[in-house]
């Protein structure tokens, strides 16, 4: 074996390599929204294609005509009004569901007793399609608005109660110590620990509880929708598919589907950005 | 001198399916104010499920432990755990916001004192420049970093450092070692400190109790400095006085 020398570096301190800014294209690429924008502009082709090859607009309008009757529709006021008419009942469900749920919880949290009954009643009525409970519903609460906030508070707190109690078991016996170990009360260490502990399982349920929400409320609508008075988008649907004028059916289910993107990605995606990812609890 | 932590004929049992595991038998031993106490013992000798009975997770099947006259019997703040894993800091909150809901949370000071103070602690640790940074951002050194600040913010009565270091790579496992050791120049606080490491063991500890597994019983006390030597052959020699 030869000697070898051994060697020393004067090294500087070059803090400008360790963290290094992103390319403007990196940035658009690494960005969930921009990537999202170009699948829709892609599939929005798609339909339009296939509809001009098909070329049949009473069974398959295309994507512009389609846009161009939901525009018709925005501007004559008709799809605003029935929208907010749904999304206002649908703000009453959402939220009662979601007080029901969390006192559910809470009792499941406190007590075994409250456990117990949480599973037998989240596993008894959680598998029954909430559009089901609907004639009952009419025959108790009569034909209104009262109806349909009783399927919608079944449709979602369920979902919301079973993955809220989920997430609380999940939360680690270390954070629960740690909880202990500052000597916080029942209801602080449920406040403190146990509900950001549990958040991405948290919103999950909340996310889950919404998207049945929504369904089960157009559902309601479009079956029942004439019973409670004015009609909100589920009669609007219904009604021009009476009238055979398919591009509004469309616009109306359109904008059902514009409506679920538009709560998934801003409402939703805000919350996750601001708390689970923040946090490193989700990636 | 009056012990600061006293614990008299500890004996744990915790339930494994349809038995009855003993932990450790009759334990005794005395912490003085300011010890670096340091319980060593292979796995299964039951320490880490001593230093939780005298966190009060665990309540001796015999036996007692006092803490300044008090006799332990749940969590509270005035004995502050150290756990190993990374996990204890909470992942929602930075590394200040850590320190700040562990001194509001124990109800020990109003916000606007713990934010100073955690200030300090978090000087004390060397943490300033990831002040306002969230845990899952930090290294598994830094992170048991922010957690002994944290716990030491509280200044509790007893420090409780469940392996604190063993998850760490060597590198910044002997540094951090240093660093407790420096800290305790600083403040004198009072630790019981768990390990499996005779290194380690004689580094941090000024006093060491030896258990022997299955059941955890205490073997010897020996004081430290010593050699690795002695204490491998006390732990694992044959018929000692």
């Amino acid at each position: 074996m030869p000697e070898r020398p051994e060697i020393f570096h004067d090294i500087a301190p070059r803090t400008d390599v360790v963290a290094q800014p992103l390319s403007t294209w990196q940035r658009i690429y690494a960005s969930a929204a921009a990537r999202k924008a170009v699948l829709l502009v892609v599939l929005a082709l798609v339909w339009e294609v296939y509809a001009r090859r098909l070329n049949n607009p009473l069974l398959f309008p295309s994507f512009s005509s389609t846009v161009s009757a939901l525009f018709e529709s925005l501007s004559s006021g008709e799809i605003p009004r029935a929208a907010g008419y749904t999304l206002l009942l649908l703000i009453k469900g959402y939220s009662a569901g979601l007080l029901l749920a969390g006192l559910l919880t809470a009792l499941a949290a406190a007590t075994r007793w409250g456990s117990d009954l949480l599973e037998i009643l989240t596993s008894m009525f959680n598998p029954l399609p909430s559009i089901a409970l609907l004639p009952l519903a009419l025959i108790w609460f009569g034909l209104g608005d009262g109806s349909i906030i009783f399927v919608l508070v079944h449709a979602v707190v369920w979902v919301v109660a079973l993955n809220t109690f989920a997430g609380f078991r999940a939360v680690s016996p270390t954070l629960r110590m740690v909880g202990q170990n500052y000597g916080l009360s029942r209801p602080g260490y449920i406040a403190r620990i146990l509900i950001p502990g549990a958040f991405p399982s948290i919103l999950t349920g909340l996310k889950v509880g919404w998207a049945f929400c929504w369904r089960t409320l157009i559902a309601a609508e479009l079956v029942f929708g004439v019973s409670s008075g004015s009609g909100g988008l589920g009669w609007f649907i219904f009604e021009r598919k009476n009238q055979l004028l398919i591009p509004d059916v469309f616009a109306g289910l359109l904008t059902v589907i514009v409506f679920g993107l538009l709560v998934e990605n801003l409402i939703f995606g805000t919350i996750e950005r601001r708390t689970v990812r923040r946090w490193g609890m989700q990636n | 001198m009056q012990p600061l932590l006293k614990v008299d004929g500890v004996t744990l049992q915790y339930r494994v399916g349809e038995k009855l595991v003993t932990a450790t038998y009759r334990v005794s031993f005395d912490v003085l104010k300011s010890d670096r106490f340091v319980l060593l013992g292979p796995s299964g000798c039951g320490k880490s499920t001593l230093l939780k009975a005298v966190g009060g997770y665990h309540a001796p099947a015999e036996g007692r432990i006092v803490l300044n006259g008090k006799a332990v019997s749940g969590p509270g703040p005035d004995r502050i755990f150290v756990f190993q894993e990374f996990d204890q800091l909470l992942p929602w909150k930075t590394v200040t916001e850590n320190i700040v809901f562990a001194l509001t949370a124990s109800g020990k000071l109003a916000r606007v004192q713990a934010l100073e103070r955690a200030a300090s602690y978090v000087e004390k640790v060397n943490l300033t420049e990831f002040a306002h940074a969230y845990p899952h951002t930090l290294s598994g050194g830094m992170k048991q970093r922010a957690a002994i600040a944290r716990a030491m913010a509280m200044e509790p009565d007893i420090l409780l450092m469940d392996e604190p270091f063993a998850a760490l790579d060597a590198l910044t496992r002997v540094r951090m070692q240093e660093e407790l050791l420096q800290l305790w120049e600083d403040t004198k606080f009072t630790v019981l400190f768990v390990t499996h490491s005779i290194p380690e063991a004689i580094r941090v500890g000024n006093r060491i109790a030896l258990l022997s597994p299955h059941p955890g019983q205490l073997k010897a006390e020996v004081n430290s400095p010593t050699d690795e030597a002695r204490v491998q052959e006390l732990l694992f020699g044959g018929a000692h006085a």
